[in-house]
């Protein structure tokens, strides 16, 4: 018969508590071989392939991508004997969510652990609460999304009994990593110490052998009413009352179909939709259950834009100041050094120039180069300028710099800038390239926009946007011209930037740009 | 980063007459301790021959100019004046039982580096790409002779029969190392880096004083190896190694894997000259060999060997190697080192090397190849199996080789311990956690 074995996250490095689940490779039903790469995971140190224990077919998927979740946790399902008969009693009692539910119900289980816990309270825990006995861990059936909920809560339940809890002989390690099924008991020795005899220093003896984990007896009909957390999520979508349910399942669980059933007598028509409305728009969503809306979980690269746009914008107070001005001259260069030969193997835009005129600036202003040290109420000047370009990338907006950008000739600067760029766009952008930015450039021209208020690159203290360059009419020598004009705008910490200097910078780029020949006064 | 991008590609030109240096043979019966050997090796542009003197290298740590290579890295066999003798008696079953160790090796590798992904080993580190140094080296040594690994050198250990499960009892994190290393020849493996290079240097020493070199008996002579990186040579254990070999002409083979990588800090960034070139001021010759080449592995190893046996001492060995995987499994290695460096070495697989030779040569029949890959796979299987039910050694077993004779201190302790073990109300199930 079907034999269900659930792999643990691992430690993919020495000491690592969590890891991300980047990327499923395998997907319920999928044969799988044993090594067969199934899952890349993204730990606090790399991306990390995870290879599969055993051979089999995926059942479940445990963890939805983009969830971090602690090493230990199971994440995947595979049945390693698939070719066996009915499973005689389902795992855990989740067989019956096994053939409807699939991994949408696992998708569901991460978010609900939080109203689970608020939902449950007693009953069904008491049992787990007892932590710590003479108990041998008997064979510890894997029980799917439940699982996971059970198990953090024996964790959280584990320090609790050392204190009043009758097997208290010593002080309990709050550790329990084994996933348990709720009304079963932690497996011995994860939470207290062994039992010493009479040649033991003093304290209360306890019996080996505690009652510990009598299991949950028939439930007889609780206050609350009893569900799994996927259930639990369905029902608060569909606005259905658990309590006021007939429950069907074994043991007197409100099952799916039970809410499913109540929801569809208690529904008014949805609003109208479009055919196909209900797809999701994104091959990673799922559609909320009016079919207009789609939900995606918010993982790798948008997490961590947000959180640093989030500190940023919620730490440094920003200004940003503007100008406008006539790039005509910083155009013919571009266009002298398209021809020139030593520039045939690189790119030469005006962001090249741009670049170069912001080194410039902050040559000749090197405060604007530093960053701001909550920690120990310190400014940082920065002896080098690691020049960042904000990249729009497949995978999102990353931040690659140039190192030590202030060292390199035009030439090699454009052919840094090149190959940060390709590197950014073929998605190949590495940690290190990102890290230890010192001043950035955002390229909003490229959009055909005249500028922004961009908003600082976490641990920097100013930030240039490149606007696009039009065409317009100029006062230029005294006469109305036809010239390439664009705008610059400059953010900049207020906390460590004042007004003065925050302008000087960025007069001293759009005075470089107007003529870059300033450039040879200041270079 | 840039600068380690491919500077040792160009530098193939002049490489054919440099080599028979490689070795200064005049050095062999009273090695000069040349005073300015570092100098010139690092300042003559002449091919340097003077005893114990490397040749300039131009490239850096980096070159491959002057490498003894028996095979090209497309499998074509090579003739060298001085190591062919070396070669000479190896048939063609030598050969495809050195590509089964390299196979076997490697499946190892994989097969661990797996089972730490599935939380099974704590930790691996693998030798992947080294195999040939290890391979070649390995099978170079007699029965009697001894091996002091680092904590990488699982070739080594296959070739000296250690049942490599026992290694995974250390990365699993039961155990020290579960063989016995006198049975063996081959230490248990150190994880200290450097450390044993002084170990192997005081153990030859050993075999020195005990008589058991340069009596001209073959089964009686005796060599020590010490197997470390070239991460070790920037610590002071290795340099304290080479004085005490080089003074007391200890029969000791000094084998240094540069693998070009100690963790993320590339040879450029530990070694202005190529690391070989630092023995020859100790005292001790130096050769630097093509350490993706099985045959000149062996070769080069064999010769170092038989002057230890024979009471000739130290002799220095580089074999230039490529580190193809992580440092460990909690290593990324993409975060500091470039794809294109990474698909340059994986070109030059010292296992596809053997075997192009042994295909052009018509050496290696599918059922030889098919029955490879039955036995690497049931050795998988084999590892992964014996991996899973790794159980606990019991704690008293910590008492057991404090000392290789009889202690009352320690059975004073072990005395005790029992009595506390046996304190315990679940110690009567006979169970240790």
């Amino acid at each position: 018969m079907p034999t269900y074995q659930q792999f643990p996250l691992p430690d993919a490095g020495e000491g690592l508590t969590e890891a991300e689940i980047v990327t499923w490779l395998v997907a319920v039903g999928d044969t799988v071989e044993v090594n067969q790469t199934i899952v890349e995971i993204e730990t606090a140190k790399s991306l990390v392939d995870l290879p599969s224990p055993w051979a089999g077919v995926v059942t479940r998927l445990l963890v939805e991508t983009g969830t971090t979740v602690d090493v230990g946790t199971p994440i995947i399902e595979i049945d390693t004997d698939p070719d066996g008969t009915a499973p005689a009693d389902g795992p855990g009692g989740a067989s019956d969510e096994r053939a409807s539910d699939e991994h949408a119900s696992d998708e569901r289980a991460s978010d609900e652990r939080a109203s689970a816990r608020a939902d449950e309270p007693a009953p069904t825990t008491g049992a787990v609460r007892h932590v710590g006995g003479g108990l041998r861990r008997s064979g510890v059936e894997p029980g799917g999304a439940d699982e996971i909920e059970a198990a953090r809560e024996a964790r959280a339940a584990a320090s609790e009994p050392a204190a009043s809890g009758p097997a208290a002989s010593g002080p309990a390690a709050p550790e329990a990593r084994e996933s348990v099924l709720v009304g079963y008991g932690l497996a011995e020795g994860t939470g207290a110490r062994r039992a010493r005899g009479d040649a033991g220093a003093a304290s209360a003896v306890t019996p080996a052998v505690a009652p510990a984990a009598t299991p949950v007896a028939a439930p007889s009909r609780p206050t609350h009413a009893l569900a799994k957390p996927p259930v639990r999520k369905l029902a608060r979508e569909l606005g259905v009352d658990l309590d006021s349910l007939t429950p069907t399942g074994p043991g007197g669980i409100v099952t799916r179909e039970d809410v499913l059933a109540h929801a569809a007598q208690a529904e008014a028509r949805t609003l109208a939709t479009y055919p196909g409305d209900d797809q999701p728009w994104l091959a990673s969503g799922t559609v909320s259950s009016d079919g207009r809306q789609t939900r995606v979980p918010v993982k790798s690269v948008r997490k961590r834009t947000a959180e640093a746009m989030v500190t940023s914008a919620f730490t440094a107070p920003h200004v940003t100041v503007f100008h406008t001005v006539d790039v005509t001259r910083t155009m013919k260069l571009v266009e002298k050094l398209r021809g020139d030969k030593e520039f045939a193997d690189v790119r030469v835009t005006p962001l090249l120039i741009a670049a170069k005129a912001l080194l410039l600036a902050v040559r000749r202003h090197p405060e604007i180069n530093a960053s701001w040290d909550e920690d120990s109420r310190e400014i940082v000047y920065k002896h080098y300028v690691n020049l960042g370009i904000a990249a729009a990338t497949p995978r999102g907006l990353v931040v690659p710099n140039v190192k030590d950008a202030h060292r390199l000739g035009l030439h090699e600067l454009a052919a840094a800038l090149g190959e940060l760029t390709s590197t950014a766009r073929a998605g190949r952008t590495s940690p290190a390239d990102m890290t230890d930015g010192t001043i950035t450039i955002t390229n909003v021209g490229v959009f055909g926009i005249d500028t922004g208020t961009p908003i600082l690159n976490p641990g920097e203290a100013a930030i240039l946007a490149f606007g696009a360059i039009r065409e317009q009419p100029w006062v230029h020598k005294g006469k109305i011209k036809v010239r390439s004009v664009t705008q610059l705008a400059l953010s900049f910490d207020h906390r460590l930037v004042d007004g003065e200097l925050g302008s000087r910078v960025l007069a001293d780029v759009a005075s470089v740009l107007a003529d870059p020949a300033q450039g040879l006064v200041w270079g | 980063m840039s600068s380690s991008g491919l500077p040792y590609a160009s530098a193939a030109a002049p490489a054919a007459p440099s080599s028979p240096a490689a070795i200064p043979g005049g050095s062999a019966a009273a090695p000069v301790p040349t005073t300015d050997g570092r100098a010139a090796a690092l300042s003559s542009p002449a091919r340097a021959s003077a005893p114990g003197v490397l040749p300039a290298v131009e490239g850096g740590p980096l070159a491959d100019e002057g490498l003894v290579q028996l095979l090209t890295p497309s499998g074509e066999r090579v003739s060298h004046p001085e190591y062919d003798a070396y070669v000479a008696h190896l048939t063609d079953d030598d050969l495809r039982a050195m590509y089964r160790d390299m196979v076997l090796t490697r499946r190892f590798d994989t097969e661990a580096t797996a089972l730490q992904r599935q939380g099974e080993l704590a930790l691996f580190a693998q030798a992947l790409g080294q195999e040939a140094a290890q391979v070649g080296s390995g099978r170079a040594l007699k029965p009697q002779d001894h091996v002091f690994p680092s904590y990488r050198e699982h070739g080594v250990a296959h070739v000296r029969g250690v049942e490599l499960t026992q290694v995974l009892r250390l990365f699993r994190g039961v155990d020290h190392g579960g063989w016995d290393p006198v049975a063996h020849g081959f230490h248990l493996y150190t994880l200290v880096i450097g450390s044993h290079a002084l170990h192997a240097t005081g153990y030859a020493m050993g075999v020195q004083r005990d008589g058991l070199v340069g009596t001209g008996d073959d089964e009686r002579d005796t060599a020590v190896v010490a197997y470390f990186g070239d991460g070790a040579t920037s610590q002071g254990d290795v340099s304290e190694a080479l004085v005490f070999a080089a003074v007391n002409q200890a029969p000791v083979v000094l084998f240094c894997q540069n693998n070009q990588w100690a963790i993320s800090e590339p040879t450029t960034r530990q070694a202005a000259a190529p690391i070989a070139a630092r023995a020859p001021g100790f005292g001790i010759p130096a050769v630097r060999v093509d350490g993706n080449d099985v045959l000149a592995s062996y070769a080069v190893t064999a010769a170092a060997l038989e002057r230890a046996r024979r009471g000739d001492g130290p002799t220095f060995v580089e074999a230039f190697t490529y580190r193809m995987g992580a440092h460990t499994t909690s290593d990324d290695p993409s975060r500091y080192r470039s794809s294109e460096q990474e698909e340059h070495w994986r070109r030059r697989d010292p296992i596809d090397r053997l075997r192009t030779h042994l295909e052009a040569r018509g050496a290696l029949p599918a059922t030889f190849v098919d029955g490879l890959q039955a036995e690497a796979d049931a050795f998988g299987e084999h590892l992964r199996t014996a991996v899973r039910a790794m159980g606990h050694p019991s704690a008293a077993s910590m008492f057991e080789h404090v000392y290789a004779t009889p202690h009352a201190g320690v059975e004073a302790d072990r005395t005790w311990f029992e009595t506390y073990e046996s304190s315990f109300l679940d110690a009567r199930e006979g169970s240790h956690r």
